[in-house]
């Protein structure tokens, strides 16, 4: 029997789960950059909202057969890994003038 | 070409003293002036009143906007350039008894606010009139907020932001008329004489430039900048507000106000000669009682402008006239005047009148020189003030007698004030302020003598100056009245 | 007529002026009164020539245009002279009286360290009052008018350590001021009416006119204003009394014989407009003779030898303006001519009088100077004699001629006239007898130092007591059997008022049995307060109070001048100042709280907008999110 292809996979389980799976990543992303004051939680939850995005993407592709999705999901992934190097990098900084990756204090822009 | 070089010199002569000047600043910005000086004085020799508009300069900058870097001069623009050419050189004089932080950016502004000056006198197009207009507000806000007094920064900051706030109103009409030109528009200001456009729109493009003019000038109630700019600056910028500066408002009202709005003139004219009216009674009774020598000059110099405002808004030939040569005399005595006071301030280190007194036995000379500038002011007849005042004054009553009785009261509240300040300062007995006063330097005498002379000049023999600008007012009321 | 010499009047002094003003520094004392006399005497040399000249010539009026002064359009105000009879006139008074006292003033000021100063404003004042009646028109006029003014001004504070002194020349040129407003107004109307100030062509112009005609009223009236400053009447008199702060041949000469006679000369000059103006000659009439009345009474009660004779110039100014009321403008200046001398001679003496007293002004303490100062004393005897207007004296002539027109025009103003006169009788005598007879009431020292003036100052005394003597003459009347030669000289002058309104200048309906009696009781009443002066201050040697003394009454008011400096400070000065106070205070600050305002507003809507930057990531994080959603609602749901 030949090897069920990954879209076939993918198929196995209904696209509204998908959907469901990826819309409650997407909003845990969000509470998770907006509750949280640790900037590396924020920073997770960022990546996590990405990847929320990159599920649902590759979910479409296979039930739609479209391969151009998946590029979106590398560009991102290329993006996130960047972002990742560059705002670590912030987070590191800060913390090393500041003492704290707490965001509460972080106002210095307060007008 | 030559009205070029008039606005040329200056900035050349500024930009030297700037990188060049060190030490020796002072003396680069006086030869730079004096040729600028020079040029004006062959200019007006090459002067023929009668022809008009002369010395033409024009040169497309943008020609797809219509917007040409034009210059020329008429009897009018001679008449202020010799008053700026003539006036810059004895200010810049008039710092040679002060040892100035940084000299070169100093004198260099002052010729960079010289070029501007001569720039909004000369240019022919709107938009360079705007440019230069708004180029000479940044060297003497410089002068003001880094070489004046205590206060400097709130007062200059309050000058540059109404001044400001005045010149947009007259963007916003000049952009308007821009618009309302026909074809492919320009800027050049002939073409919006040209305009005649409906009342409304007059009335509307009339109020917008008289508020611009009207603050620079300043006419009541726009005034409350002036007497706190004026003191607060260091007085060679105290001299170009008062002697130059605010001739620029006027000569905004001649040139741009009264022949694009003939119409709304009728209609608001009456506003503005009585807000114009109000500005002289109320200016000089509030000198009356003033402290501060600078202080009392300086709205003694409110009342005055009002009273030339006054002149140009009854477009009378006697007002219209008065009111130009009274420009010139007006320059010439507030810069004797604020001169006068800074020679006493830099000898006593007080302007308050209740510390002063005896001068004159000090110092004889300075208080002939005082006297003169005085009854130059209070426009004693032979005087430069007199024909200035008389012409304003008939023209006023002719525009309407009591208004013109009602402005007439300036020669008698001057001479209240002036006396009060000249009796304060000069006579009495000494003060501990003015006990060792010393006589006056070569270089003070320098610079009044030949203000001295003007004084006489003007008042004896005006021909010189209305002549000159006779044949361009008759021109320019010609076209108001049709 | 030799042009040069015309220009020679007014050059002379103005170059004495500069002579001695630019050089006030190096010229040595003794030859800087030789410099300013000299000067005014060249000028007296030049207009007496001008004078022959002109009466050479036929007496024909003359223009002399200089230079066009000011030239506007249609209006042309050209730099000329005009020569005639009035100004031939006021020329032989300004510069001879004038160089009289420049003579005089070089003993008088001969130890003041300010002699130079002194002298060149002297031929200022005289170049000014030269222009001012050499002028041809009306702009010309008023240089001098001001001009005078300057002087005026400089002369009253020359002692300028002295505040009361500045004080007082500050209010003399200010009231002067004010007069002059009204005068630049009155040459605005004729500038608007006539569309010239060249008196000749507004003159011709005039003659055309109604009489009682308004513009020509409004302009009579205006020019009045100017007079009643520049002439001391009331209402702007009080500079006058004020003026005598300055030194005395100052007074002598500006204050008493030239200057504030401009106000007669302006009138006369006008006098086709003022002929023109029935009801502004009223109103003249009516301040002339209240004045006349009003400051003689004033006089009475003073003490200070020159402030009596201020306010006797004061009240003989406002004889002249009688006369010039009633149309009697030649009688009016005959009392111009007379007064000259006599109130010249009066000041000069009253300087030596001072000069003798080590600088006493107060009569109270002199008394007995006759001995002493016998020239002083028999010249001011003289002047007095004069002045009361008894006969045969210069006084006595033209005094006369003024009240019998008023008593032809109006009654009251005629008896308001004589008691006037009664009253200038009086206070002269009473200064005469308490300066120079009785006893000597001053200190040991000031005894001491007693003397008669130097030759320079009496020789002026001398010559213009033989004037105020013989001046009259020059006057006589016809009832007395004269031919009245200055009124014949002067005749030419109205030839254009006589032409507009004919009536009013008709031979005298007077008999002369008639002006007899007028002058008996005129004589007569003066003679009386002559006789009731000496009962009560040689008789009765009484000698006014002190100054501690409470007076009441009547007289408290009179001796404080009837409150007049007090009632214009309350109602003019203070006001004045308030009101400057005021709007400092107020009229800036609501100004200026709309402009700040404005500044204000921008500030609170700024404040307003920064309230949002908090500068907490979470914070923009959730408006952003709060945003998208927005965006994604409006888009997915509502459209």
């Amino acid at each position: 029997m030949q090897e069920p292809s990954i879209p076939d996979i993918i198929q196995l389980i209904p696209l509204k789960s998908y959907l469901i799976l990826s819309t409650a990543l997407f909003v845990i992303g969000i509470l998770g950059v907006l509750i949280r004051r640790n900037a590396i939680v924020i920073f997770m939850s960022v990546e996590l909202m990405l990847n929320s995005v990159n599920l649902m993407l590759i979910a479409f592709s296979s039930y739609k057969s479209d391969p151009s999705a998946q590029v979106f999901v590398f560009f991102i992934m290329a993006v996130a890994a960047a972002e990742v190097a560059v705002g670590l990098a912030i987070i590191v900084m800060i913390y090393r003038n500041t003492r704290t990756i707490d965001i509460g204090f972080l106002n210095k822009l307060k007008g | 070409m030559l009205t070029i070089l008039l606005i040329l010199i200056p900035l050349a002569a500024g930009l030297l003293t700037f990188f060049l000047g060190g030490s020796k600043a002072k003396q680069i910005a006086l030869v730079g002036a004096l040729a600028e000086l020079g040029t004006a004085v062959f200019v007006w020799t090459q002067f023929n009143p009668a022809a008009g508009v002369q010395f033409g300069f024009n040169y497309d900058w943008i020609p797809t906007a219509g917007v040409s870097f034009g210059a020329s001069i008429d009897g009018i623009s001679m008449l202020l350039v010799l008053l700026t050419t003539f006036l810059v050189p004895l200010i810049v004089l008039s710092g040679f008894g002060h040892n100035y932080e940084n000299p070169a950016a100093f004198y260099a502004l002052i010729l960079f606010m010289e070029s501007a000056l001569v720039g909004v006198f000369t240019t022919t197009d709107a938009f360079l009139f705007y440019l230069f207009f708004e180029a000479a507000l940044i060297p003497i806000y410089f002068l003001a907020a880094v070489w004046g007094g205590e206060n400097r920064l709130q007062v200059t900051f309050k000058f540059f932001v109404y001044t400001i706030f005045g010149s947009l109103f007259m963007l916003v009409a000049l952009v308007y008329l821009y618009y309302q030109t026909p074809g492919a528009h320009s800027s050049a200001i002939t073409a919006f004489y040209d305009l005649q456009l409906a009342p409304a729109a007059q009335g509307w493009v009339f109020w917008a430039f008289f508020i611009a003019f009207a603050i620079k000038m300043p006419l009541f109630p726009f005034h409350t900048w002036q007497p706190d700019t004026y003191t607060e600056s260091p007085t060679p910028a105290t001299m170009l507000l008062a002697g130059i500066m605010l001739k620029m408002g006027i000569y905004g009202l001649i040139r741009l106000l009264l022949p694009i709005t003939p119409l709304a003139l009728n209609e608001w004219g009456a506003v503005a000669i009585v807000l114009s009216v109000i500005g002289i009674v109320y200016g000089s009774i509030i000198a009356i009682q003033q402290r501060d020598m600078k202080r009392l000059v300086a709205y003694s110099s409110f009342a005055h402008v009002g009273l030339m405002a006054a002149g140009v808004f009854s477009t009378t030939l006697n007002g219209m006239q008065g009111a130009l040569i009274q420009m010139l005399a007006h320059g010439i005595n507030v810069v004797g005047m604020f001169f006068i006071i800074d020679i006493i301030f830099s000898r006593t280190n007080t302007r308050y009148l209740d510390h002063l007194g005896g001068i004159t036995q000090k110092s004889p000379r300075l208080s002939v020189y005082f006297m003169v500038m005085l009854l130059g002011s209070v426009a004693l007849p032979l005087t430069s003030g007199f024909v200035g005042e008389f012409l304003l004054l008939a023209g006023v009553f002719e525009y309407n007698n009591w208004l013109g009785a009602i402005a007439g009261l300036t020669i008698i509240l001057s001479a209240v004030y002036l006396l009060r300040m000249f009796q304060k300062a000069m006579f009495g007995t000494t003060s501990d302020f003015t006990e060792h006063f010393k006589e006056l330097t070569i270089s003070e005498r320098a610079v009044l003598i030949p203000l001295t002379i003007m004084v006489f000049w003007i008042g004896i023999y005006p021909s010189t100056f209305l002549e000159m600008t006779e044949p361009t007012v008759n021109q320019l009321l010609r076209f108001i009245h049709n | 007529m030799p042009i040069t010499l015309l220009i020679l009047i007014p050059l002379l002094p103005l170059i004495g002026f500069m002579i001695n003003g630019i050089g006030f520094r190096h010229i040595p004392k003794g030859a800087v009164g030789l410099i300013g006399s000299l000067a005014a005497l060249g000028s007296f040399a030049a207009s007496v020539a001008v004078l022959f000249a002109f009466k050479e010539a036929g007496s024909q009026p003359m223009i002399v245009s200089l230079f066009d002064w000011i030239k506007v359009g249609e209006l042309n105000i050209p730099f000329s002279f005009q020569i005639d009879q009035l100004s031939l006139l006021m020329l032989m008074i300004i510069t001879g009286v004038g160089s009289l006292i420049h003579i005089y003033s070089i003993g008088y000021m001969k130890h003041d360290p300010g002699v130079g100063k002194f002298f060149s404003f002297l031929n200022l004042f005289l170049f000014f009052m030269l222009l001012l009646v050499l002028g041809s028109n009306y702009v010309i006029m008023f240089i001098g008018w001001e001009g005078v003014g300057l002087c005026s001004y400089l002369l009253i504070g020359f002692w300028n350590k002295n505040t009361d002194f500045n004080n007082a020349a500050r209010k003399a040129f200010i009231m002067n001021r004010i007069g002059d407003l009204g005068f630049l107004l009155g040459i605005f109307t004729i500038i608007h009416a006539f569309g010239t100030v060249e008196y000749t062509e507004v003159f011709r112009q005039a003659t055309g006119l109604p009489v009682g005609d308004h513009v020509v009223f409004a302009i009579t009236m205006l020019l009045f204003v100017g007079a009643m400053g520049k002439s001391a009447q009331i209402p702007l008199y009080t500079w006058l009394p004020d003026a005598m702060a300055g030194p005395t041949p100052v007074s002598a000469l500006i204050h008493a014989a030239t200057m504030v006679t401009a106000g007669i000369y302006m009138v006369i000059r006008s006098n086709v407009l003022y002929t023109l103006a029935p009801e502004t000659l009223e109103m003249v009439a009516i301040v002339g003779a209240v004045t006349a009345l009003f400051a003689a009474s004033i006089g009475i009660l003073q003490n200070d030898i020159k402030k009596v004779l201020a306010y006797s110039t004061v009240s003989q100014l406002g004889y002249m303006f009688l006369g010039l009321g009633v149309m009697a403008y030649s009688a009016s200046m005959f009392h111009v001519i007379t007064h000259a001398f006599f109130k010249a001679l009066l000041f000069l003496g009253a300087g030596s009088v001072i000069h003798a007293m080590s600088d006493e002004q107060d009569i109270r303490f002199m008394g007995g100077l006759r001995k002493k100062l016998p020239i002083t004393f028999i010249t001011f005897a003289v002047a007095t004699w004069a002045i009361a207007g008894l006969p045969p004296f210069a006084g006595f002539f033209s005094k006369d001629e003024i009240l019998a027109h008023a008593f032809e025009h109006n009654k009251l103003l005629w008896g308001i006239g004589v008691l006037g006169s009664a009253m200038t009788s009086f206070y002269m005598f009473r200064l005469l007898f308490l300066t120079f007879f009785g006893s000597f009431r001053g200190t040991q020292e000031q005894e001491h130092h007693l003397h008669e003036s130097p030759a320079s100052m009496t020789i002026p005394l001398m010559i213009l007591a033989v004037l105020s003597a013989v001046g009259g003459f020059i006057g006589v009347p016809e009832a007395l059997g004269g031919t009245h030669q200055l009124a014949e000289f002067m005749s030419p002058l109205f030839d254009a008022a006589r032409q507009v309104n004919p009536e009013a200048f008709a031979a005298t309906a007077l008999s002369h049995s008639e002006e007899f009696t007028l002058m008996g009781v005129s004589v007569g009443v003066a003679l009386i307060a002559a006789v009731v002066a000496y009962v009560m201050y040689i008789s009765k040697s009484a000698v006014p109070a002190p100054e501690s003394e409470t007076r009441t009454g009547v007289e408290n008011v009179v001796y404080h001048k009837y409150y007049i400096d007090e009632l214009y400070d309350t109602v003019f000065v203070k006001p004045m100042k308030t009101l400057s106070v005021l709007l400092v205070s107020f009229g800036e600050f609501f100004i200026d709280l709309f402009v700040e305002g404005t500044g204000k507003l921008v500030k609170g809507l700024a404040n307003l907008g920064r309230q949002t930057q908090t500068g907490s990531i979470g914070y923009y994080v959730f408006a952003m999110v709060v945003g998208i959603m927005v965006v994604l609602f409006w888009n997915l749901l509502l459209k």
